[in-house]
């Protein structure tokens, strides 16, 4: 019997210590959890880390991540309201703020992300088929891009490097995808925290045509660039002849001035010696014929004279009165 | 019945005593218990990490480099984060051999990943790294489930909405480091805002390409940059070849001018000089003056003159010319 006692006191002992530690648990900091007695919940989600005592056996614990959680939408086709099949690619970040509610909802992660597929999924149909294309590529409305100063040099290229308007902006459009979807998750104990587009790409069918499109606008610029050369290099050999004409017809010009400057200046200096009085007018007249006969009479020259002339008058006598 | 239990509780206890054994072993038992505890006590943080210690799951303390102790047996559980180690994500491309799972683009992800739309509604392919480090471990474990694989949406998300606001050409060559610093400034907002415990150190543009179809029609362009270069090039060398010259030879013909100009004036100077003096003294003797210039002039003209023929008024009947020797004449 001593020994019977000893028996049972030790099954007894085993028995507590097991249910001791089914009656504790662990709630990790990234975790809340929610009691469940015969698969109903029971009291408030425990919300705080740390170790914690529950009801051994009849009750179980349901931890859920209270972390912010991923959403990664699968790239889907769908048209825009300009008619181009472009594929969109999405991501959302959501976290559980009601566990009750949503483990009552949801039960697992999985049966919640695939109701975040529909929702966010036919969301954004509804947001891309009400806008162009380019507004939810590009966000802000007012940017003016940089030119390439090479492409833009002559300036007369107004649709070149430049961006196509915007009337909302990617921004607007995922705060309207949000604000759609937001509501409708709450039911679920989901806050959406937020969604932005990740990828958005032309669909495969569409690429050829935007690729053409392209090609032609490059050929378009490379045309433009050779006969900006030949037009600009046309430019400096117009420049070249007027510069040479310039050149040459001014320095003709200064010539001609200086030197009528120097002929006007010699005849004036002339003048006021020769012309001082009449007996001056007279002697110059005399001098400079002079001077004229040395370079005048040459060798070849036949020169007749008289013996009437003043050098041979005294030819025929000493006194030239006399003959 | 009595009896039935009694055998089974002796066969039981029999077991037990087997089991139980002598008390030899239990000893050797507690001993090995206690290594094994002391053993999993204690761990090493390497020097460029820190090590987050949850006990019971809550949060404890963050602990520092070195030889660290903590409560073994599952009480307290640490996670070492690398926190000065400099991380990086690769977009459109990976290097092989990264440890990181988050680092390059997964599967056939890659070309995905760097097809972007521009803002003026052309296509470019992107590639890109992103360099980050852990700096708040505490977030970095309890905020957000995934902060690396967010990372990566957030960087792919942010880098299409900085170059959807760009041209095709700000893209592929102009707009680089803008877009760099634009992307940059726009990620470190949204992982501030996300709490991710993680800080951005650097976005680097690698390759950016137009898509491969368009490629040849690019170079197409810069081909044509070349030629219209060269074309003004030539023209340009033409024109130096010219300009210069006549600029020089323009010079050369006002000096010239000039030179013209000053012996012009100095001869006139000179002749108006010499006439002064000379008219000063024929003044002063006109006559004989005007005569002695007469006859010198002709001394010394009529000696080169070979036909000279001197005619009397006188013997204006005879035969008038007097053919001269021009040996004599040359020589008188």
């Amino acid at each position: 019997m001593k020994e019977s006692t000893r028996l049972a006191a030790a099954l007894i002992l085993g028995l507590l210590a097991y249910a001791a530690m089914n009656s504790i648990y662990v709630v990790n900091e990234v975790q809340q959890v929610i009691i469940t007695q015969f698969g109903k919940p029971v009291g408030a989600p425990v919300t705080t880390a740390g170790l914690k005592l529950k009801i051994p056996f009849i009750q179980e614990i349901n931890p859920i991540d209270s972390r912010v959680l991923e959403w990664d939408g699968r790239p889907s086709d769908m048209p825009t309201k300009d008619k181009l099949y472009i594929s969109v690619d999405l991501f959302a970040r959501w976290r559980i703020t009601d566990p009750l509610q949503y483990f009552l909802r949801m039960r697992d992660e999985r049966s919640a992300l695939s109701r975040l597929d529909d929702i966010l999924g036919s969301e954004t149909r509804n947001a891309v088929a009400k806008h162009e294309l380019i507004e939810i590529i590009r966000t802000t409305k007012d940017r003016v891009p940089l030119r390439d100063t090479l492409l833009g040099e002559s300036g007369q290229d107004e649709d070149m490097g430049l961006l196509v308007p915007i009337q909302k902006g990617r921004k607007r459009v995922e705060q309207e995808i949000f604000a759609a979807a937001a509501e409708k998750v709450l039911v679920f104990g989901i806050e959406l925290l937020d969604i932005r587009f990740k990828r958005i790409n032309y669909n495969e069918s569409v690429r050829p045509k935007i690729y053409d499109r392209m090609i032609s606008e490059r050929r378009q610029i490379a045309e433009r660039f050779l006969s900006e050369g030949n037009g600009e290099a046309a430019r400096i050999r117009g420049n070249r002849v007027r510069d040479l004409n310039k050149i040459q017809s001014e320095a003709y010009r200064e010539v001609e001035e200086i030197r009528g400057q120097a002929d006007a200046k010699a005849a004036e200096v002339y003048s006021a010696a020769y012309n001082q009085s009449s007996a001056a007018v007279e002697f110059y007249e005399f001098t400079r014929t002079m001077q004229s006969y040395e370079s005048i009479l040459s060798s070849e020259t036949t020169l007749v004279l008289s013996t009437n002339s003043d050098l041979f008058k005294f030819l025929n006598g000493m006194s030239p009165g006399t003959n | 019945m009595a009896s039935e239990t009694d055998d089974l509780l002796e066969q039981g206890r029999e077991r037990l005593a087997q089991v139980g054994g002598p008390r030899g072993l239990i000893v050797p038992a507690i001993l090995a218990l206690a290594a094994l505890c002391a053993w999993t006590s204690f761990y090493t943080v390497p020097s460029d990490s820190v090590a987050v210690v949850q006990r019971f799951g809550r949060y404890l303390k963050e602990v520092q480099p070195g030889l660290q102790f903590k409560l073994p047996l599952g009480v307290d559980v640490i996670t070492i984060l690398p926190v000065k180690r400099q991380l990086k994500q690769e977009f459109g491309f990976t290097t092989p051999g990264a440890r990181d799972p988050y680092q390059g683009s997964r599967r056939h992800n890659g070309k995905q990943e760097t097809q972007m739309v521009t803002g003026d509604l052309n296509a470019a392919l992107v590639e890109w790294v992103v360099q980050y480090r852990i700096s708040e471990p505490v977030k970095y474990l309890f905020e957000v489930r995934e902060p690396a694989e967010t990372l990566r949406y957030v960087s792919e998300s942010v880098m299409r909405e900085v170059v959807g606001d760009r041209t095709v050409d700000e893209v592929i060559t102009i707009g680089r480091q803008e877009i760099e610093s634009e992307a940059l400034t726009k990620m470190q907002a949204l992982a501030t805002k996300y709490a991710m415990g993680i800080s951005i150190d650097q976005v680097q543009l690698k390759n950016i390409n137009p898509p491969e179809p368009v490629q040849e029609s690019f170079n197409e362009v810069n081909q044509a940059q070349q030629e219209k270069e060269k074309l003004i090039n030539e023209a340009r060398r033409d024109y130096n070849k010219v300009i210069p010259l006549a600029e020089g030879e323009k010079d050369q013909r006002i000096r010239e001018a000039d030179g013209y100009r000053l012996k012009r004036i100095n001869e006139a100077e000179g002749d108006v000089a010499r006439f002064s003096d000379l008219f000063a003294e024929y003044k002063k003797a006109p006559e004989v003056t005007r005569r002695r210039i007469y006859v010198e002039t002709l001394q010394s003209v009529l000696p080169s003159i070979r036909n000279k023929v001197i005619i009397d008024e006188g013997t204006r009947n005879l035969l008038p010319l007097l053919n001269l020797d021009p040996r004599k004449g040359e020589k008188s």
